[in-house]
């Protein structure tokens, strides 16, 4: 540790400080609570105003796909009963729907895979910018809650998920509108494979007109609430609970 | 030439629309350029075409190597440390003092950004609104004929070479270099930011398919959007300049209040076409 302080060194701490003071009112609560209306409004205008809410994100030929498909987030889940899932190839592994349903439903891989399904070449944007375009195979998650009964209480469904980052459960949400769109998939296939650990192994959601924060990797179960405020963070997700991203991610 | 106004002639000359409009957009346009500069250091290389991650190539990019920042376009790199890449003790792309907020924080910028994307279109539209019932945009933006022919053009660029900006009846009015790049802004700027933001949202690109077609692909209306903010960024630049240039302290009070006192004409003009 060294007494000399440089004029440029001051020059720097002195403009960290302020910047430090400047960012106590851009990220501070209140002010993030009143900007975030904007989002809001985004949603509703592109719910409400210009989308058909069926309408189809773009779908891609095979000669259009990514040479390679980079993985991100978790990649590779370390806790224990994931590692066992993945140690025997998901043999034991069960995907639970349940919640409000009227029959909650136990569904093994070989099931999953046997089910009706949907292939789609689409496009994965991160919320940091790069996009993707990669094949998916999977059962369309509107099947699977009109087999399971759900109940008209429901507003979101909920897919909890293996992994943790920094310590805490991943899980995210979507709503009906989007759970019943037709590109809304569980995929268990990526570019005519299994999916890889990297990219979710044995389930993931595919949510086509939302960002890749949405798109929950190691998915265990399902639950249909009527609303999210009673899990976790309150707030629908990981990234919404823990680092301010917003629970609708189509923009 | 008009016979020469007093010098002490004060003018109405800007509107108050035209002047909350300014101010608004002032404010908007930097807090877009801020907060879009730190979404962009999530991940800070830019492609062509739909796809576009780490693996593929990319035309633009900023990055470091340990404490040496560059910045590479179109394959050639240019050194950039203490600027972009690395400056003021952090490794990204665009620095602390540029960014909003000024540490990595993408959740916070982009909340930021879209609700000030709000305000630029509800603002944008407003006054083209008004420039259109008001015939602002024919009386004060759009050039007349005569201003149109290469020769008085030419002519115009020559003066702003020399920095012999109008003086007396004719600085009542914008330019044609000042109306051109006004209408840059208005008409081709603000409009190509709004629509190549709206290509990236995954929901529009359901929506509005004619977007990626518009713009061939997310990644590619990705840098547009970025090469179109650097352009404003530049205009920005240009326009303060030239504030400082025309006399600061007249151009913002006409900004401000709306009068603009006329610089007196110049003894001898050299006025030559």
């Amino acid at each position: 540790m060294t007494a000399i302080v440089t004029r440029r060194s001051l020059l720097i701490g002195s403009g960290s400080l302020l910047l430090a003071g400047c960012d106590k009112l851009t990220t501070a609560p209140q002010t993030l609570d009143v900007l975030s209306l904007g989002e809001k409004a985004s949603r509703s205008a592109q719910r409400w105003l210009v989308a058909d809410r069926q309408a189809l994100a773009p779908e891609f030929t095979r000669a259009e796909m990514s040479p390679v498909f980079r993985v991100n987030g978790s990649t590779n889940p370390r806790d224990a009963g994931y590692v066992a899932h993945a140690a025997n190839g998901f043999a034991d592994w069960r995907l639970l729907i349940d919640g409000l349903v009227a029959t909650p439903m136990a569904l093994t891989l070989p099931q999953l895979r046997a089910a009706p399904s949907r292939t789609q070449i689409t496009r994965h944007d991160c919320v940091e910018g790069w996009s993707a375009i990669g094949q998916w195979t999977g059962v369309p998650l509107g099947l699977l809650l009109r087999r399971a009964g759900l109940s008209s209480n429901a507003r979101y469904i909920v897919f909890h998920c293996a992994d943790t980052l920094l310590g805490k459960p991943y899980y995210e949400s979507i709503d009906l509108v989007d759970a019943f769109h037709p590109q809304t998939i569980l995929a268990h296939s990526m570019n005519g494979a299994p999916l890889s650990i990297g990219h979710g192994a044995p389930l993931r959601l595919r949510v086509e007109r939302q960002l890749g924060y949405k798109q929950a990797k190691y998915v265990m179960r399902i639950e249909a609430v009527a609303s999210l405020a009673p899990l976790h963070g309150g707030k629908g997700g990981f990234w919404e609970d823990n680092h301010n991203y917003q629970w609708y991610a189509g923009i | 030439m008009s016979d020469a106004d007093p010098p002490a002639d004060l003018v109405y000359r800007t509107r108050l629309p035209v002047r909350l409009w300014h101010w608004t957009n002032a404010l908007t346009i930097f807090i877009m350029l801020m907060t879009g500069m730190m979404i962009f250091n999530a991940h800070p290389r830019l492609y062509w075409g739909a796809y576009g991650a780490n693996f593929d190539h990319a035309w633009l990019e900023i990055g470091n190597r340990g404490t040496h920042g560059y910045l590479t376009v179109l394959g050639v790199e240019v050194p950039t440390t203490g600027v972009l890449g690395y400056a003021m003790h952090t490794d990204e792309a665009f620095p602390p003092l540029v960014t909003l907020p000024g540490q990595y924080n993408v959740p916070v910028a982009r909340i930021w950004h879209f609700f000030f994307a709000w305000v630029l279109v509800i603002g944008w539209l407003g006054f083209a609104g008004y420039a259109l019932l008001s015939r602002h945009l024919w009386n004060d933006l759009l050039l007349k004929r005569e201003e149109l022919r290469p020769a008085s053009l030419w002519h115009d660029i020559k003066a702003h070479a020399r920095l012999h900006l109008p003086r007396g009846e004719a600085a009542r009015h914008y330019n044609p270099l000042q109306k051109l790049a006004y209408l840059g802004v208005l008409l081709i700027g603000l409009p190509l930011m709004v629509l190549s933001g709206l290509t990236m949202s995954p929901a529009m690109d359901a929506a509005w398919p004619w977007l990626l077609v518009l713009f061939d692909g997310r990644q590619s209306a990705r840098s547009v959007h970025f090469i179109v903010a650097a352009g404003l960024a530049l205009f920005i630049v240009v326009h303060l300049a030239m504030v400082v240039l025309a006399g600061p302290f007249n151009e913002l009070r006409s900004m401000i209040t709306g009068w603009y006192r006329l610089p007196p004409e110049r003894p001898t003009t050299e006025d030559r076409p």
